[in-house]
């Protein structure tokens, strides 16, 4: 047996969430290896051999992986797919971008965002946006798989893998990366912070959140959330959406501050250790999900959180 | 151009669904069955590019049961030229659904083909890029944006830290992301109209596509149970809990 996982790689550094896509990939059993792709990634590509338990890791270093194109990147996966009993990257926009496009091209079903492994061919996965877990058995040779990062824990970091380079794979000549609009932040990032602040419709405005959000997550070191209304009107930018079609989040802490509590919403944080929810309105679905509610103005309890916490 | 957009027959997004006592699956019946969210987003999106005169048809197309067709007609109300029902009671997975689909473009030649980013049943997120490599056409996944321009489509991606534009050469597939539009509600003269805009039926069974599953569902359970804490009185004793009680701060 061995097991391919498609490093997470954000620009040239290697993210967090690569070490629990190889402890998923340990629970499949047999030699795991890391396929780092990327421009000038060798930082990464070091990373990656210092995580426990590795093999080898192949570094693919061309200008064509600088941003992920899936029709690239799929490419060189499926180029690197032979020998592999199984492929796995973690659940973030670029795994979901490109490994159904690996899995269609190998001709096999792909089993998205996976929490657990039950056995080499079985694994659990949230569907209905978490209201129902399945667990499935794949027939196909080869797994191509999805990984929740926040249902595994991370790998160590006392490995010494061997590097070894890796061609580029023809690229595919259809997509061509134009620019981005990166959101700049000195506070942790969101899908890996111990702490999380979110706030939803009823903060009201980008300045209600610079004015009450931010000062309380910045007194407690945390990253920023949000719910699906708050991002449509505009408060906060995308990335900041957690729940079923944006990020799963699970920290040590989860504070909701007018939120009301969806499904939807719920599907992104109800793994985290502890929830608080603020909100004025007790019968909240929140409350059923927080360990400690508090029903109170967001306007008048978050400036007093934030003494209390000084 | 052709347009064309795949939409899916789902369960309402405001039904919170349960587990079947035998773990066999979800109960659906009686269930409100909706067109999935991210399927309006995309018929709204190519019927704003006919409008703006960029899309000559559009045609949509459910791979479902016989009752697929109220989707459809949905479609056709919010502005769609055509429908097709490709009929089947199985419920087949992306991949079959990926090869179907790829079958109704040999045929109906789109020139760019508009999926949901994912369906809020099974939360796969792969159909589209799927049928992407099938044909071998470039894909732009999780679209706030969509714009025609010389050197093909720009597309405009929700990614996880902030947006990535990409070009893509035509053919394309997108997929929609929730800033991509606010889908409009059908109005009731359309509504009738397209109860007489076309809406062929085919059997998916014609299609020569393999339909097995190659996941075998073994089981299907309820989520870990989250139990309700304490509601605290003031945000003093709050600070008090999170730190001696819980530990967190
Ligand atoms: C396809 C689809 C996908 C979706 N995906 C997501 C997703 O990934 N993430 C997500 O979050 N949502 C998602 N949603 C949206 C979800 O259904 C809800 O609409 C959304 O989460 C509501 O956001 P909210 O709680 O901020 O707003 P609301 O539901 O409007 O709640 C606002 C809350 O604030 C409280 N409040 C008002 N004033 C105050 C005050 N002064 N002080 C304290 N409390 C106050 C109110 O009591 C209320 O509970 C999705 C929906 C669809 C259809
Ligand atoms: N049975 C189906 N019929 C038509 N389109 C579908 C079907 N299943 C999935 N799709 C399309 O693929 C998108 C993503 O679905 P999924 O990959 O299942 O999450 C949906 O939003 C639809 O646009």
């Amino acid at each position: 047996m061995a097991v391919l996982v498609i490093a997470d790689v954000n620009g040239v550094d290697l993210e967090e969430s690569t070490r629990k896509t190889v402890t998923a990939a340990q629970a499949i059993g047999g030699d795991v290896d890391v396929l780092v792709a990327g421009s000038g990634a060798q930082g990464a590509a070091e990373s990656a051999s210092k995580i426990a338990g590795v093999r080898t890791v192949h570094h693919a270093d061309d200008a064509i992986y600088a941003n992920r194109l899936a029709e690239d990147f799929a490419g060189l996966i499926v180029a690197m797919a032979e020998g592999y009993d199984a492929i796995l990257a973690t659940a973030n926009t670029t795994g979901k971008n490109v490994m159904p496009r690996v899995a269609a091209l190998l001709d096999v079903m792909q089993i998205s965002e996976i929490v657990a492994v039950e056995a080499p061919d079985t694994f659990v996965r949230p569907i209905y946006a978490g209201n129902a877990m399945q667990t499935v058995q794949s027939s196909d040779a080869k797994k191509v798989i999805t990984v929740r990062a926040t249902a595994f824990a991370a790998a160590g970091e006392d490995g010494s893998a061997a590097i070894e380079a890796v061609g580029a794979a023809p690229s595919a000549g259809v997509a061509r990366f134009v620019g981005e609009e990166l959101t700049q932040s000195d506070r942790p990032e969101l899908a890996a912070a111990k702490i999380v602040v979110s706030g939803g419709r009823a903060v009201g405005s980008t300045e209600n959140f610079e004015q009450y959000i931010f000062p309380l997550a910045d007194k407690l070191g945390a990253a920023i959330g949000a719910s699906r209304a708050a991002v449509d009107a505009g408060y906060l930018p995308n990335d900041y959406q957690v729940g079923q079609t944006g990020k799963v989040v699970a920290p040590e802490l989860y504070i909701a501050i007018g939120i009301s509590g969806a499904i939807q919403h719920l599907a992104g944080m109800k793994d985290s250790k502890v929830i608080v929810a603020i909100n004025k309105d007790e019968d909240a679905p929140i409350f059923q999900v927080a360990d400690y509610g508090l029903v109170a103005d967001l306007f008048k309890a978050t400036p007093e959180l934030i003494e209390a916490l000084s | 151009m052709k347009i064309l957009v795949p939409v899916k027959r789902v369960v309402d997004y405001n039904v919170k669904v349960r587990v079947k006592s035998d773990q066999t699956g979800v109960d659906l019946a009686n269930v409100k069955m909706s067109m999935n969210p991210f399927c309006e987003i995309a018929v709204e999106e190519a019927v704003r590019l006919k409008e703006a005169g960029v899309a000559t048809d559009v045609v949509a197309v459910s791979i479902g049961p016989e009752k697929a067709q109220d989707q459809l007609r949905q479609a056709l109300a919010m502005g769609a030229d055509r429908a097709i029902l490709v009929k089947t009671e199985a419920a087949p997975e992306p991949l079959a659904i990926a090869k179907i689909l790829k079958k109704v473009a040999d045929d109906e030649t789109p020139e760019m083909i508009i999926l949901g980013k994912q369906a809020i049943d099974g939360d796969n997120n792969q159909t589209g890029q799927m049928l992407a490599a099938l044909l071998g056409w470039s894909q732009g996944t999780f679209a706030s944006k969509v714009e025609k321009a010389d050197d093909g489509l720009h597309v405009t991606r929700e990614v996880d830290g902030g947006l990535q534009t990409v070009a893509l050469n035509l053919p394309a597939i997108v997929t929609t992301d929730l800033r991509l539009n606010e889908p409009r509600y059908a109005s009731l003269p359309n509504i009738m109209k397209a109860k007489k805009k076309p809406l062929d039926v085919k059997e998916a069974d014609d299609f020569g596509v393999d339909l097995a599953p190659r996941l075998t569902v073994l089981k299907v359970a309820e989520p870990p149970v989250r139990e309700a804490g304490v509601k605290v009185e003031s945000v003093a004793e709050l600070v008090e809990k999170l730190k001696n009680e819980a530990g967190v701060l």
